[in-house]
């Protein structure tokens, strides 16, 4: 067992993890944040984003001991005092989801997103996203949500 | 002056979805989220052999694990679980959930593990050792069908799962066979197109890989299932008959459901495995599927070979077509695996007057994972392989597409219409959709800017399809289950709607446009309607979704049980407002009569009277709940033309799509933006396997493309925007008008995007590429190679 110390979503944690204990797993079952979805084995899909020291990292490729003395923010921590984050809005309005599953990983992606480049085309949008799937969209309506929370 | 509120009508507008607060906060609950006290993680050990017999499995390292409950092999599952069902009447080999001797494909399960935490329990199928004395594998469908060099089941020489089943002109209801009609029209032919295609392998893969979790409480007898899947109903009806309950003590609950896409109708072996699991263990049980395994364990979609010829006459009149058709199903029949491509049968008459069709279906076991339902279903490869075929009889005489398309349309006047495949029609008026796709693409516009394009040594080409798909099933002869489906109404005593509906949606935003529906029936704000779904506790009967039946099939029961307990709504407000119930109109969160506005009751108070009936009126029974099963009378057929532009990369043969123009009928639609959604999800999976999807296995059997490093989901990056325009033309099978539109944008797009390459690579003398359009493949026609 590892000693672990974090904040998450604003929270100081502290746990004994198996050192082969991944971040995504540590968050949803330790922490029972179950909105960060695992949906590959291979990094790919990003339905596990989530945003580590401000930058966005997918915690199915990190152990959660790695994450020790980080600050972390789940899909869980991004609404503030009942407030939606607008990238959540974005996705309300526009129809950015339709099962939702992809949906917490795509919306931290897409808050880093605008992070980098506060007004990007919809081609720069469709690149920065690349490391999303979403199955149910076919994306167009989520290229629109985030144009929307960049206030365009 | 006080102004009344009025409430606008929400059918037909862009209402926000109800679902997404949860969603977007993640906070909603699919099965891995959920966590019962005492839970433990089943893992199972699988099949590292496409194809052999099992020699020993020795479980004895996995069984002294610290944190393992209990190991089962495929005996000791089999003595708890008999053979695996299946929903068609085709014959059907023996299929264990747990593989009892032999492996038939790579994946299949051969032992459980059952302990504390998922991490635990994998590490103890891995510690399981399984030695197999390996047969041959068989990979390819028609090598299959040579019966070497391996016969997969016994029963089944030559791995002829349905050995050749007829269909269309000529054949009788009993099989019998004239093959005097598709002859002549052959005869008459001036030219024949005849052309090879493969419709090749799919992995599902919604985002949300399956899962369950199984609870059977030995004191009371009954059992819960969560499952991540699309007819929570069909579960617990399975889930009864295999593990000896009654359907009254098994509750199925498919929670939040992450995509389904036809993958997750089928009731899979880990479905079964569980319940039993809990039952002898008489604790929580939960597997979930991670993204490699569902490569495997998740049935796999589409794998059609098909043997096309198209019979014209020089003017573009078509004439006859034949098709015979060999599908690859996997190592078993699964529930609706056998059925899938009798659908291709069923929609060879695409929107075309044919004269005479003939249509043959064989289909065949091979080593490979099973495959069923996927998004569209028999549908698409049917457009694809009728829609190619006219493209290249349009291409050999030298014909604009669109038109060769008009000169065979089944005409508007011409509905209902009796196709030569057995189907009936509803409605259609495809030479709208046509003009539709047309004026929206600029087609003549397209075609200069494709040729301004080729001068500057650009491949550049144009693709146009149309298609016709059955929805809204259907008929309860067409589907064992019953095709029906089933809603609840009730006013709540507080004036507030909750309403049920068996058609459990996974993305579908049943919630939002149910909720509107009931809104505008009656006159209450949305905010003040839930609707419940994917509980088999609290929905008392159900079908699920699939087909695109959701709005046709179940919207309509939800509109026929509305209605009912508005008219007995109505009958205690006329005793209230001393009115004829006719006289009385539902708005405004109000019940008034008609032109006297002054007379309204709120609609809560109504309500909660017909709660407390005091007097209570003359031949009612106190409460405001009712239910209905909406039974349709025939499919919908909705229908549409899709367009497209890609051009190629001369050097490295990548291809790119420009442009897509989708033109949908789906009949009336309640949500014009969920209804978007869905058609662009659909355009999604299509271009998907017209570009870069494909399942493949070396001839050993092994998954090659078994992770997301290897099988290609389509991203962002993959696709322009798409351009959509609907024409409306309503259903006369329901009340609502509505089609079904969730499949479509799999139909149009494939055969599209495949005759935009081909017209790309014209110059090349190329006339027809099988998809997916892989640049290599692409690189080597510009080469001069082969295709």
């Amino acid at each position: 067992m590892a000693q672990l110390s974090l904040t998450v979503n604003g929270k100081i944690r502290k746990a004994d993890v198996e050192p082969r204990l991944l971040l995504a797993h540590y968050l949803r079952e330790q922490l029972r944040l179950t909105g960060t979805h695992i949906g590959c084995d291979t990094s790919q899909c990003g339905a596990c984003t989530v945003i580590i020291d401000g930058r966005i990292a997918k915690s199915c490729t990190i152990f959660a001991v790695q994450a020790g003395g980080s600050e972390i923010t789940t899909i869980e921590g991004l609404a503030k005092n009942g407030d939606l984050h607008p990238m959540q809005t974005g996705f309300w309005e526009e129809h950015g989801l339709q099962c939702g599953f992809c949906t917490p990983g795509m919306i931290m992606a897409a808050v880093g997103l605008l992070n980098d480049n506060k007004s990007p085309s919809d081609r720069e949008i469709r690149e920065g996203i690349s490391g999303n799937f979403c199955r149910c969209t076919g994306y167009q309506h989520i290229v629109n949500s985030i144009q929307h929370a960049a206030g365009r | 002056m006080a102004v009344t509120p009025v409430l606008p009508k929400l059918v037909g507008q862009r209402i926000k979805r109800r679902e997404d607060p949860r969603l977007i906060q993640g906070r909603g609950t699919y099965v891995d989220d959920i966590a019962l006290v005492g839970m433990q993680h089943i893992a199972f050990k699988r099949s590292d052999v496409a194809h052999g017999r099992i020699r020993s499995i020795d479980t004895s390292a996995a069984e002294k694990m610290d944190g393992v409950e209990a190991v089962f092999t495929g005996k000791q599952i089999a003595e708890m679980l008999g053979p695996m069902p299946i929903g068609t009447p085709f014959p059907s080999p023996d299929h264990r959930a747990v593989a009892v001797d032999t492996v038939r494909y790579g994946g299949e399960p051969v032992a459980v593990v059952v302990a504390k935490d998922r991490y635990v329990a994998r590490d103890a199928a891995d510690a399981i050792v399984v030695s197999y004395d390996p047969l041959p594998a068989v990979v390819d469908l028609e090598q299959a069908m040579t019966g070497k060099p391996t016969v997969i089941h016994p029963d089944f020489p030559n791995n002829l799962a349905v050995a050749l089943v007829p269909s269309g002109t000529g054949v009788s209801a009993s099989g019998e066979v004239d093959d005097t009609a598709i002859n002549e029209a052959f005869a008459k032919a001036e030219i024949v197109i005849s052309q090879r295609m493969m419709n090749q392998r799919l992995a599902p893969n919604a985002m949300e890989p399956r899962g369950v979790v199984a609870h059977y409480e030995p004191g009371k007898g009954t059992m819960t299932i969560w499952s991540s899947t699309q007819n929570p109903h069909i579960l617990r009806t399975m889930i009864a008959a295999m593990t000896g309950l009654g359907q009254d003590q098994v509750r199925a609950i498919a929670p939040e459901v992450g995509g389904g896409f036809g993958a997750k109708i089928n009731i899979y072996a880990e479905e079964y495995v569980a319940a039993v699991v809990t039952k002898r263990l008489g604790i929580p049980v939960k597997w979930c599927e991670d993204r490699s395994e569902a490569f495997v364990a998740t049935t796999h979609g589409r794998d059609i070979l098909a043997f096309v010829d198209l019979a014209a006459k020089r003017d573009g009149t078509v004439l006859g077509l034949k098709m015979r058709l060999i599908a690859d199903i996997g190592a078993y029949n699964m529930l609706l695996t056998a059925a899938i491509p009798t659908l291709t049968m069923m929609m060879a008459n695409a929107t075309y007057k044919i004269p005479a069709i003939r249509t043959t279906l064989t289909e065949v076991f091979t080593n490979k994972t099973p495959t069923d339902a996927y998004r569209g279903a028999g549908r698409p490869e049917a457009t694809y392989f009728v829609e190619r075929a006219m493209d290249m009889l349009a291409l050999e005489l030298k014909m604009d597409p669109a038109e060769l398309r008009r000169k065979n349309f089944i005409q508007p006047h011409e509905f209902p219409f009796a196709t030569q495949m057995g189907a009936v029609y509803d409605s259609g008026d495809y030479e709208r959709a046509l003009d539709a796709a047309l004026k929206a693409a600029d087609w003549d516009g397209l075609k200069k800017q494709r040729d301004a394009a080729r001068k500057e040594g650009r491949l550049v080409g144009l693709g146009l399809s149309m298609y016709v798909e059955v929805c809204g099933l259907g008929p309860s002869s067409a589907l064992p289950t019953g095709g029906w489906e089933h809603s609840q109404v009730t006013v709540e005593r507080d004036g507030r709607i909750s309403a049920t509906t068996g058609a459990s949606p996974h993305g579908q935003g049943n919630e939002t446009t149910f909720g509107q529906m009931l809104a505008d029936q009656f006159g209450i704000p949305l905010e003040h309607i839930t609707i419940l779904h994917g509980d088999t506790g609290v929905v008392k009967q159900g079908i699920g979704t699939f087909g695109s039946r959701s709005q046709a099939v179940g919207g309509t029961a939800l509109f026929m049980a509305g209605t009912k307990v508005k008219a007995k709504m109505a009958k205690f407000a006329a005793a209230l407002l001393e009115a004829h119930e006719d006289d009385l109109v539902f708005e405004n969160g109000n019940i008034a009569v008609k032109g006297s506005p002054t007379s309204a009751k709120p609609f809560a108070s109504v309500a909660a009277y017909a709660y407390v009936p005091v007097p209570l009126p003359e031949g009612l029974e106190p409460g405001l709940s009712d239910e209905a099963f909406f039974e349709p009378t025939n499919n919908t057929y909705p229908f549409g033309c899709h367009i497209s532009m890609l051009e190629i990369d001369r050097q490295t043969g990548e291809p790119t799509l420009l442009k897509l123009v989708a033109v949908d009928d789906a009949g009336h639609l309640i949500n014009p933006m969920i209804v978007e959604g869905q058609i662009h999800g659909g355009l999604a999976q299509g271009i998907g396997q017209a570009m870069v999807e494909e399942v493949v296995y070396n001839e050993d059997g092994q998954l090659v493309t078994g992770s997301f490093m290897d099988y290609a989901i389509p991203r962002a990056s993959d696709f322009p925007t798409f351009e959509l325009t609907p024409t409306t033309t309503p259903t006369p099978v329901n009340p609502l008008g509505a089609k079904g539109v969730g499949e479509a944008g799999t139909l149009g797009s494939t055969p599209c995007i495949v005759s935009a390459a081909v017209d790309a690579l014209s110059g090349f003398g190329v006339k027809h590429i099988d998809m997916m359009l892989r640049p290599e493949k692409l690189w080597r026609i510009i080469q001069g190679g082969q295709s």
